[in-house]
């Protein structure tokens, strides 16, 4: 069972940084949102894997770790309030900037060099 | 009185200039001149016990837990350069008001010359080699500023930027040689280090050590090859000349090495660094001395010379050498301060300092010139003044020496050759410029100053000759003391302080030299005819030029690494990651014993086929952003279905809310991006990511596949046992939440109130086109709220909000608690703006969110603090069980308050984003895509 919960979140790593590592800010939220998950299911695995052991008392015979799991219920929450935030941002650079690459300009993705003072152009 | 109460009581006086400027210059120099005043009493009340061996040591204890602590002390060598500083400080202060003019800013002037009288004194007085530095810092800082205090000229600006640079560089060098030693002896304070020398002399790093504590001395002093920041730093007003290249600043260096000679001299090394260098500088800046047209610039250049000669000294392998280079010091900042200051009076009056133009002023200022030639003497070592003493005893000390083995006989002869350019450029400074014909084109017709600027130089002039007349009765004691705080110990080396030696080498030597010197500089236009055939190097030229090419470095590698692509420096820094997890990743495998894996069961393996295929889904859709979103809303419940299924009721349910909340979030803000991504990443770009995240994700799954195979140790078996005793209830993960790690929790809603009014600004007056039809081109429907959806979600509130207060209140013993009641709330009132939209609910739900987050955070907080008024810890919990009529035993927790506040936080915090994202909708009508 521990090597099929490491696949999964093996892939969803990987899936998380390849949308993370493309030019629009809407592939960029999906990513982080697919990374956080993966996140937060490698930190709660840190309690070890255990089966019908809910951390209430008198409910179980061996319970799990409740330390991992209330780590993980915070970070739940702040990844939803990042994830609101990026997106947000995403849509006031929209606004501003009038595209929507992470970059904040054309062309972002091709493998010419972006020249850094941005301000001026 | 502390010794503190010195460097409290100057940093005060820092402010006092300033302040009492407005009522002119006399009285602002008399106020000026009280906090130096007050300090020197000070000092001299503590002279007669130091004097008799005592070491005044004092500690004000800082962080002590990390062994800082702000340390004093004050022994003989503190004692000698305290009394040069304060003293020779408060003629300059008293010289400066007549040497500044009326429209100069002298309150400015002296706010920085105080500032750095401190932070040379704290240098002197540190007990702690962290101060020390900081200190020595303060004097580099306040130096620069001094020196440009002509702003507005070039030159000025140029110079306290070279001198800047050279000596913070130095200060750098030096605190990394300090936290070596530091580190070596294992402790900060001075007093353990000076104890140490054997310690630290015997160390594999003492080299290293060495040679850096070294760099900041010889950059502070201007040794060879950092000498040129100094005759640049003459572009500053004479008076902070005479300070810096006199008793301070430069003498700072000197005093590091005198202060480091118990530890770090004896050995091979030292030696031959120090003296060498010494050599070199004694050498070249007596020559160079004699071919300045400018006056500063001779003055410049000898005072290189004469710390040169003092590095000689304590590179030099005898004890008497040290006491040799103490009394020159000494005896040094009193003729050199003089000098200079008789060379400002001579610019201050006539107008110019080159002594090409300037001849014969004797007839324009005879007392003038007389002090003069009496300090100009004194530097040339001629008998009956204070130079010659110092100087016969480094000549003595020359003749002694085996530092360079078989070839020592070259020190000597070297340091007599030094004398006879010393004597040529001494005679030169009184030749040229008081007889040797009248003067050319002189801007102003000299005269002598006025009566109070001469009498600093007097006091001056007079200790040259006391001390060269009688040097037993003026400065016996103190060098006695200050030479057996540097040495180390009680017993002295013999010596005798007198005017006579007898017929000896030394003052053979010193013969040679005198008369040598008037033979140089009677045939000085063959040598000045020899040296115009070389090109003569401009430092500040060089200087510039490595700045610029190092600034040019800089800028390349910069541009090179930052081009201001955000989605290079993501994969710089994976790649990076990849590199630097991978070594440990490699030697993991072979370390570690494995647990073995537990059974799985199909439910498992479908989960996981579900979740891997909707993960890839979304990779592969993600350029179809609708599609993206739902495959990813698969992936978020399946992981939610996770959670529950190995014992993470409270994790599922967190989730499952947060999912649904998210989605709507990206759904509305996919109503204002565009709908489809464009296909342009180039295939190889496609590759290069694509291998990066697979080794990210392989590394990711490893180290996890690592970890949880691994048997526990873990720290639960604490809070199982404590949550319902401690804590007083039996979901352990609710208990950890509001009570075991309650001010985690606490900082985790603030940060998200912060992120909800960080994205309540960043909507305030957004400016956003509005799609009119989707990506197919449809219109959208003109049903903007459907009836049934509407009815249903409305009757569906009450339902939803007495199951959210009921997972609320059961959160603190069954699965539940603050965080899911105020997602489940925030679920529902979401529902009635997706069925009503904004303009229904607003009316209807009067509450402000930003009130209600703030609300929130203030009850967690207020818990909290309650607790204080029982006399306990910052958030400890209460709890009892009460007996309420028809509902039975109930147990009451101030944990609930706590999560009251959780609650409200989240409710208002997802309602602020959404809510105000949804509101755009409705403020802008559809307008058509851009």
């Amino acid at each position: 069972m521990e090597t099929l919960y490491v696949i999964c979140v093996g892939v969803m790593t990987f899936c998380g940084v390849f949308l993370c590592l493309r030019g629009r800010t809407f592939s960029v939220v999906v990513g982080l949102t697919m990374l956080s998950y993966a996140v937060n299911l490698f930190l709660f695995s840190s309690g070890r894997l255990s089966l019908d052991g809910a951390a209430i008392l008198g409910m179980a015979e061996e319970y799990a770790d409740p330390l991992p799991q209330a780590l993980t219920l915070t970070a739940i929450v702040i990844g939803f309030a990042m994830i609101a935030f990026v997106v947000i941002l995403a849509i006031r650079a929209r606004a501003d900037l009038g595209n929507d690459f992470v970059d904040g300009r054309d062309p972002p993705d091709s493998d010419k060099l972006v020249k850094p003072n941005r301000g001026k152009a | 009185m502390s010794l503190f109460w010195i460097t409290a009581i100057l940093l005060i006086g820092v402010l006092v200039p300033v302040v009492t400027e407005r009522f002119g210059r006399t009285v602002n120099t008399l106020f000026t001149m009280l906090a130096p005043a007050i300090a020197l009493a000070y000092i001299i009340s503590l002279v007669p016990a130091v004097l008799a061996g005592e070491v005044i040591v004092e500690y004000l204890e800082w962080i002590p837990s990390m062994g800082l602590t702000l340390s004093m002390h004050l022994d003989g060598l503190a004692l000698m350069f305290a009394l040069l500083i304060l003293g020779i400080g408060l003629l300059i202060i008293l010289y400066a008001r007549y040497y500044l003019s009326a429209k100069e800013a002298s309150g400015r002037f002296f706010a920085y010359l105080i500032l750095f009288m401190t932070a040379m004194l704290s240098i002197v007085l540190s007990n702690n080699v962290l101060q020390m530095w900081m200190a020595w810092e303060v004097t580099s800082i306040s130096s620069f500023l001094l020196i440009s205090f002509w702003s507005s000229k070039s030159e000025s600006r140029k110079g306290a930027r070279m001198a800047l640079t050279v000596t913070g560089a130095g200060g750098l060098a030096l605190l990394a040689g300090l936290l070596l030693i530091a580190d070596i002896v294992g402790s900060y304070e001075l007093s353990v280090i000076l104890a140490s020398g054997d310690l630290i002399t015997q160390h594999a790093l003492y080299p290293v050590a060495l040679i850096l504590v070294l760099l900041g001395a010889f950059t502070k002093s201007a040794q060879f090859p950092f000498h040129f920041w100094l005759p640049h730093a003459m572009a500053a007003p004479t008076p902070v000349s005479a300070y810096l290249h006199s008793a301070t600043m430069v003498k700072a260096g000197i005093f590091l090495l005198a202060r480091m000679y118990p530890v770090l001299s004896g050995t091979e090394m030292w030696f031959l660094i120090v003296s060498m260098t010494g050599l070199i500088t004694l050498l070249l800046g007596a020559y160079v001395a004699l071919f300045k047209h400018d006056l500063k610039g001779l003055l410049a250049y000898s005072t290189v010379s004469h710390l040169g000669l003092i590095t000689l000294l304590l590179g030099l392998d005898t004890k008497l050498a040290a006491v040799a280079a103490l009394f020159h010091i000494m005896n040094h900042a009193v003729f050199k301060a003089s000098l200079f200051m008789a060379a400002g009076i001579i610019d201050h009056e006539s107008g110019t300092r080159d002594m090409r133009k300037l001849n014969g002023l004797w007839r324009f200022m005879p007392y003038t010139a007389t002090l003069a030639m009496v300090a100009a003497a004194s530097m040339a070592g001629v008998p009956l003044f204070n130079g010659f003493l110092s100087k016969e005893m480094f000549l003595a000390e020359t003749i002694h020496s085996s530092a360079l083995g078989y070839v020592s006989w070259i020190i000597p002869v070297l340091a007599t050759l030094a004398g006879i350019f010393a004597v040529a450029y001494s005679m030169r400074f009184i030749h040229d410029v008081f007889f040797n014909g009248d003067p050319i084109d002189l801007p102003k017709t000299p005269h002598e100053p006025p009566r109070y600027m001469k009498v600093p130089i007097e006091i001056l002039v007079a200790l040259c000759l006391l001390v060269g007349i009688f040097p037993n009765i003026m400065v016996g004691d103190l060098l006695a003391a200050a030479a057996s705080s540097v040495l180390g110990t009680e017993e002295l080396p013999y010596y005798s302080l007198a005017i006579w030696h007898g017929f000896n080498l030394p003052l053979l030597m010193s013969a040679i030299a005198i008369s040598g010197g008037l033979i140089v500089y009677a045939y000085r236009n063959h040598l000045y005819r020899f040296q115009a055939q070389f090109r003569e190097a401009d430092e500040k030229l060089i200087f510039e030029g490595v700045v610029q090419t190092v600034v040019g470095w800089a800028t390349k590698a910069h541009d090179g690494l930052s081009n201001g692509s955000l989605q290079r420096y993501v994969s710089a820094l994976l790649i990076f990651t990849i590199i630097i997890t991978a070594v440990p990743l490699i030697n993991l495998a072979t370390e570690t014993t494995f647990r073995p894996d537990q059974a799985v069961s199909g439910i498992e393996i479908t989960a996981a086929i579900i979740l891997c295929l909707s993960a890839i889904a979304t990779v592969i859709y993600h350029r179809k952003r609708m599609v993206a979103l739902i495959t990813l809303s698969v992936v978020g419940l399946i992981v939610s279905v996770a959670f529950a299924r190995f014992s993470a009721p409270d994790l599922a349910l967190t989730q499952l809310a947060v999912e649904v909340v998210t989605v709507i979030l990206l759904m509305l803000a996919l109503f204002f991006l565009p709908q489809k991504t464009p296909a342009e990443s180039s295939p190889s770009r496609v590759v290069r990511d694509v291998g990066i995240a697979a080794a990210i994700g392989g590394i990711v799954a490893t180290i996890n596949y690592a970890f949880i195979t691994q048997p526990v140790d873990s720290i639960a078996e604490f809070f199982l046992a404590n949550s319902k005793t401690g804590g007083g209830g039996t979901n352990a993960v609710n208990v950890i939440l509001v009570d075991f790690r309650g001010l985690d929790t606490l900082g985790e809603i603030l940060v998200l109130g912060v992120a909800a009014l960080g994205i309540f600004k960043l909507l305030a007056r957004v400016r956003l086109a509005i799609p009119s039809a989707n990506e197919n081109g449809l219109a959208w429907s003109q049903d903007r709220h459907p009836p049934i959806l509407a009815m249903i979600s409305q009757s569906l509130l009450p339902l939803a909000l007495l199951v959210s207060f009921y997972i609320f209140l059961r959160g603190h013993n069954m699965p539940g608690g603050g965080f899911i009641a105020g997602l489940i709330t925030s679920v529902a009132l979401i529902q009635q703006y997706i069925a009503h939209g904004v303009d229904w609910v607003k009316p209807r739900i009067k509450v402000d969110y930003q009130t209600l987050i703030a609300l929130g955070v203030l009850i967690a907080t207020l818990t909290g603090i309650g607790s204080w008024f029982f006399g306990r810890p910052f958030m400890t919990t209460w709890f009892d069980y009460f007996d309420i009529p028809f509902i039975g035993e109930i147990e009451l927790a101030s944990a609930l308050v706590f999560d009251l506040g959780v609650y409200l936080t989240v409710v208002g915090a997802t309602l602020l984003i959404l809510a105000n994202l949804g509101k755009l909708t409705s403020v802008h009508r559809p307008i058509a895509e851009e």
